[in-house]
């Protein structure tokens, strides 16, 4: 900036007796961690549709069994392999959704029904839109445990193992590897020769091996944070082990947790289904979208619509999980990005 | 001289979140033929910056070159190709960093990564590569150069790397070396080695040498010429000398007083308050006038141009004005004044009790199988309280485990340690957290990042159980902040918030809120910006007198330990060598270690740094069983065996006589 000297009046190189005050000005509002990274999470257009989606379909795997009034195990065999029927929707030439299935019949027409299925029947005339939306339940169900024991049983196994260190780390650390030594096949094959194939089955195996990933992630956290100055600090004010994991170790690992959950949620989900499919895992009548993936995966030329709304629904489960947990990756660790 | 390098008006900006960071705001300056031109600045203050875009180093897609340009050999370096830039780097133009471990790749040996880069820029064969890369290690003091080649750095001392470093950065004959903080990473006694390497080699091969420190001391050793930068721009240029001795902007002289001088007693360090500004909104006008107690009114409304003092040195700053000479008349009046009247010192009461008494203190590690890692190997020493007792001596010397094993973070292998008459290892620890506390290094890592302010101050109340209600805690935590000097509104806030010396004053406060007595402050300003260190140590001595606290005082940095001590012990591979009042110990050092570290500190003036002579380490009987502290004179002992005992009586007599 070049400045004119007839601007520079004598008035100006006087002291301006102006006293050093520290700065007031915090141009920041107070933030805290959790309301920065949601703010960088709403800019990310991926993970908010993630998100979106996750809601929508919690929301369908709630009440979308109640929208019609056909129960999931309901057999008809008056009304087997109806493609899907929509109202209004079926107007639409192309959608696919108006009962007309992929020879050129209406189905609905040649089996007199008159009732709409949304996403059709299968080949014992149940209604798949009751039925996907409860094998939904499920995968949510699995969603939810993975989340929980990654939680409880990860983050409690892995602060400890590495907090008290030595022999404990030792010895936990080695359960650790024998756990993941073994295939979760076996360990569901061998839950299922005990009781019968299952949630129950699943559900302990996944007790079993589930959270195995999250300790490890969690002890490497801990293993960092604990030399850290501000929990030798800690230490020094005579702070017990109890304040220090909960108050120092693991609010600092936040980051890092949330995202290795974000991530077991669509491999649970996947699992289960993978299990279903191979028919390890839950047994008719129960709805599960492995199951129903199967059923319609037999049938695939000549009615694709059994196969194809399942297969959709579990890749938009996964997929939005999925995105939901890179964002969260990014927002939580802005440094990652760029 | 021949004009090598010039660089003018240069912008750099980067894009963040929050918006256009200014990190360098129009600098200019020429760089000579075989010269050391040195460039001095807090951080932040975009000197690292500055200096990498010269290699075209800037970090891309964030940063970029808004305007201006570097001119070398009728080129600009700002708008070259990257094809060109490439042959440009290592063979015209080199840098070294500041770390020597992370600067070498661990799984090269040192051969293959010298090599890399001639092969790369010279026309020769491997053969004739191989032995210039012996040649090389030659050069930068290398013993044994042609065995050591085929050694992974790993394998190499600190030290040692950065000569590799360098060596790797002379490989072909650059004109211009751009050496980035590059001893701030290595002890003092390693850095002398280093800078007089650089000075060296400087002679026989003519290189320019851009060096980029924080250390007026440094500066003051090796630069012919100094580049004062804050807030994104050069204020003050010029000769050394000139510099030092005449500084014109008001920044070089807060700076410059602001280090504590080790010839005179001060009682308190000048300081310059507050801290740099954030470049995301950078001021108008002079970006130092916030700081500066005697800034013009024209300080804040335009910026100063560069104004030439002499030929050879300019400053930006409007004292040098031409209607500005009674203003700058009165300012001085003011300053000399001040200066007289605060120069009184008062003598500091030591009480005669024995506050902490160590008795033959022992800490091993255990380190891999059947090996220990001795890393406090017996040290004695008594603390009186009120006092400040400095504990020096070079890093993996012990000093820090001695001030942990002292709070208890780690338990002592062997050894007593009694605290106002009671072995702590059998006092309650949680008795002994609220007499004992502890200041920490780094003010980045010392403060849970996920708490406010508050809740950081107040956990040691927390868990003692030292308030008797909410509001109680509340108003036990604004006062903390009132006694280190930040305000109630900051208990609110996150750590992030804050800049280094304010996150250290946390740091302080927290400590303080359980009332201690005895405060282990480690390396607590060896992590901030000179003019903060004042600020802080400043702080240190003023709770000290108000809460009669004492001090366990651990750093490296020679002349705060002196300014801020009482008595001062010098600790080398785990053992004391040298316990004296620190006037005693900085006049009359008898331990050869202790007086090669004393000739190794760099003092910020550039006569005595022309003078020094660096007294190498000498050779003592540290293995001998019979070497340990033994009183040579009044209070003053030296690790000594009975051999050694009389030679230095009579040492200290002769040096006694000749006072």
């Amino acid at each position: 900036m070049k400045v004119n000297e007839f601007e520079l009046t004598d008035d100006l190189f006087e002291e301006s007796g102006k006293e050093f005050e520290e700065k007031k000005i915090m141009n920041r509002p107070s933030s805290t961690f959790l309301k920065d990274s949601w703010i960088r999470l709403r800019k990310n257009k991926g993970a908010f549709t993630g998100l979106i989606l996750i809601v929508l379909i919690m929301f369908l795997a709630a009440f979308g069994p109640y929208m019609n009034s056909h129960g999931f195990d309901e057999q008809d065999l008056t009304r087997t392999n109806l493609p899907p029927k929509v109202p209004v929707l079926e107007n639409l030439p192309l959608l696919g959704l108006s009962g007309v299935d992929i020879r050129g019949t209406d189905q609905y027409a040649a089996k007199e029904v008159t009732e709409y299925y949304w996403f059709g029947t299968d080949d014992l005339g149940r209604d798949l839109w009751t039925r996907i939306w409860q094998g939904t339940r499920i995968s949510l169900y699995i969603a939810f445990l993975a989340a929980t024991l990654d939680l409880v049983i990860g983050v409690a196994y892995g602060s400890i193992s590495a907090y008290y260190g030595g022999r404990i780390d030792n010895v936990m650390q080695r359960i650790i590897e024998v756990l993941m030594g073994i295939p979760n096949l076996i360990v569901v094959i061998l839950l299922i020769l005990i009781l019968k194939p299952g949630i129950l089955s699943i559900t302990l195996a996944m007790v079993i091996t589930g959270w195995v990933s999250m300790a490890r992630i969690v002890r490497g956290q801990v293993l960092k944070l604990k030399g850290q100055e501000f929990v030798l600090a800690s230490r020094t004010l005579g702070a017990k082990d109890k304040n220090l994991i909960w108050g120092h170790l693991i609010p600092n690992s936040l980051g890092p947790i949330i995202i290795t959950t974000m991530f077991t949620i669509p491999s649970a989900i996947f699992t289960e289904a993978f299990l279903s499919f191979i028919g390890l895992g839950l047994q008719p009548p129960i709805a599960s979208l492995g199951m129903i993936v199967n059923d319609g995966f037999k049938m695939l030329k000549i009615y694709p619509h059994m196969l194809m709304f399942s297969s959709v629904i579990i890749s938009l489960i996964m997929i939005s999980f999925n995105l939901l947990g890179d964002g969260l990756r990014d927002s939580f660790d802005p440094k990652m990005k760029k | 001289m021949e004009r090598i390098l010039s660089v003018d008006d240069l912008h750099i900006s980067f894009d963040t979140y929050d918006g256009e960071v200014r990190a360098v705001r129009g600098v200019t300056f020429d760089l000579y033929k075989g010269e050391t031109l040195a460039i001095v600045g807090e951080s932040g203050s975009g000197k690292s910056v500055m200096s990498k875009s010269i290699m075209g180093l800037i970090p891309k897609p964030s940063g970029r070159v808004v305007k201006g340009t570097i001119k070398y050999q009728n080129r600009d370096i700002t708008k070259i190709s990257n094809k060109e830039l490439r042959e440009l780097r290592g063979s015209e133009i080199s840098i070294i960093f500041q770390d020597p471990m992370t600067s070498l790749n661990p799984t090269m040996t040192i051969n293959n990564q010298i090599m890399e880069g001639i092969l790369v820029h010279q026309k020769i064969t491997k053969k004739e590569a191989e032995k210039k890369v012996v040649s090389l290690l030659e050069l930068v003091g290398i013993t044994n150069a042609a065995d050591r080649v085929k050694q992974y750095p790993h394998q190499f001392s600190g030290g040692m790397q950065q000569r590799v470093v360098i060596a790797m950065a002379l490989a072909c004959n650059p004109a211009i070396l751009i050496a980035d903080e590059p001893t701030t990473a290595l002890d003092v006694t390693v850095q002398a080695q280093v800078l007089e390497l650089l000075k060296d080699i400087q002679k026989k091969m003519d290189t320019s040498i851009i060096f980029i420190t924080h250390d007026l001391g440094v500066v003051a050793n090796i630069a012919d010429r100094v580049a004062v930068m804050y807030a994104g721009k050069v204020v003050e240029i010029g000769k050394t000398d000139e510099v030092f001795y005449n500084p014109q902007h008001p920044y070089t002289k807060g700076l410059l007083a602001a280090m504590p001088d080790l010839t005179i007693d001060q009682e308190e360090l000048k300081t310059i308050p507050g801290s740099p500004p954030n470049l995301l909104y950078p001021p108008p006008g002079d970006a130092f006038s916030l700081r500066n107690e005697h800034a013009l009114k024209i300080d804040f409304l335009h910026d100063p141009p560069m104004f030439k003092v002499t030929e050879t040195h300019s400053a930006a700053t409007w004292l040098l004005h031409e209607k500005a000479s009674k203003v700058t008349k009165e300012i001085e009046g003011k300053q000399r004044v001040k200066i007289a009247t605060s120069d009184q010192i008062a003598k500091k009461e030591i009480g005669k009790e024995k506050l902490l008494e160590v008795k033959e203190l022992k800490q091993h590690f255990k380190g891999g199988k059947n090996s220990v890692i001795k890393a406090v190997d017996g040290v004695s020493f008594d603390i009186y309280e009120g006092e400040t007792f400095g504990l020096v001596g070079e890093s993996g010397c012990g000093k820090s485990t001695t001030g942990r094993t002292l709070v208890r973070l780690y338990d002592a292998t062997s050894g007593e340690v009694y605290f106002k008459g009671v072995d702590i290892h059998k006092k309650n620890v949680l008795n002994l957290n609220k007499d004992i506390q502890m200041i920490f290094q780094d003010p980045y890592s010392s403060l849970n990042p996920r708490w406010t302010v508050a809740d950081i101050i107040a956990e040691g109340m927390d868990i003692h159980g030292l308030y008797t209600s909410k509001a109680n805690r509340m108003e036990k935590v604004y006062e903390l902040l009132k006694t280190v000097g930040l305000a109630e509104e900051h208990a609110n806030r996150y750590p992030h918030e804050f800049s280094g010396g304010q996150r250290q004053r946390i740091g302080i406060a927290r400590a303080l809120a359980v009332d201690p007595k005895f405060i282990i402050a480690d390396e607590p300003i060896s992590a901030l910006d000179v003019s903060i260190q004042a600020q802080i140590t400043n702080l240190l001595k003023k709770l000290q007198k108000e809460k009669n606290l004492t001090y366990l005082f651990i750093a490296h940095d020679l002349s705060m330990v002196k300014y801020i001590s009482d008595r001062v012990g010098v600790m080398y591979q785990g053992k004391l060598v040298e316990v004296a009042d620190s006037d005693e110990l900085y006049d009359n050092p008898l331990h050869p270690y202790t007086k090669s570290l004393l000739s190794a500190i760099p003092v910020p003036d550039p006569e005595v740094e022309k003078k020094r002579i660096r007294i190498p380490k000498g050779e003592w009987a540290i293995e001998s069983e019979d070497c340990k502290l033994r009183e040579i004179t009044d209070g003053h002992w030296v690790a000594c065996t009975e051999d050694e005992l009389d030679s230095y009586r009579s040492k200290s007599e002769d040096t006694a006589l000749l006072v």
